[in-house]
């Protein structure tokens, strides 16, 4: 196996299983993202990238200390996509900012879903389980949301 | 050429500057499936962004659906739908 590990283009069949299948009522959805193309996003877009994505709350959060901003906005993006694979939403015209990530204070993440992806998740997943990790230039998300 | 043709070559210019691609955009017809051709999720919300500039044009929370970028068909189409906001 080589070192560090290829990755494939996403459109490729080896990556055409975005979440895996019910596991007991249960779907995972998982997403990784490159942070320095997040920054790169940053420096061509400008805060119509920030603005279209996140949440005041989010863009607070992450620009709170500003040499970690990338990766937190990359994880938080990773979060909204495996939020979007494990609800199964990608065809539901789902605004990003209506998928929130959200600070507990015991540093760990939740889902907050608003708007028209809180009305198709209904009122059992007011706060969806999340899990984030980052490692050098990547950021990555899982998100489990059981089915009702 | 068409008024379709021309929004088809805006199109793929946008797609060579911010799809990041697995292969030569040149390759790709209208038809192309741009994600299975390498475009993944956040290098379509910089093609959206992008769309979005060049256009004049704000997709709605409707479109924001991986069917609309798949291809360079279903992005003109949806452009088609879309008034110029300074309209």
């Amino acid at each position: 196996m080589s070192y560090p590990p290829v990755i494939p283009p996403s459109g490729t069949d080896a990556l055409r299983c975005p979440s895996v299948p019910d596991l007991n009522g249960t779907r995972l959805g998982i997403d990784i993202v490159q942070i320095s193309r997040i920054q790169a996003s940053i420096d061509a877009f400008g805060q119509r990238f920030l603005d279209r994505l996140f949440t005041e709350a989010e863009i607070g959060y992450s620009t709170a200390v500003p040499n970690q901003a990338a990766e937190r906005f990359a994880a938080r993006f990773a979060a909204k996509e495996a939020a979007i694979k494990a609800f199964n939403w990608s065809e539901a015209g789902i605004d990003w900012r209506d998928v929130e990530v959200r600070k507990q204070a015991d540093g760990g993440c939740h889902l907050a879903l608003h708007r028209r992806a809180a009305a198709l998740a209904g009122p059992s997943h007011d706060r969806v389980p999340l899990s984030l990790s980052h490692d050098g230039d990547y950021a990555t998300a899982v998100v489990a949301v059981r089915e009702t | 050429m068409t008024d379709a043709d021309t929004i088809d070559q805006r199109i793929f210019a946008i797609l060579k500057d911010h799809a990041r691609l697995s292969q030569d955009v040149a390759t790709l017809t209208a038809d192309s499936d741009l994600y299975r051709a390498g475009m993944t999720s956040h290098a379509s919300v910089n093609v959206m962004l992008a769309l979005e500039g060049a256009f004049d044009v704000e997709f709605p929370d409707h479109m924001l659906k991986r069917s609309v970028f798949n291809s360079v068909a279903s992005i003109r189409e949806a452009l088609s739908q879309l008034p110029a906001d300074g309209a």
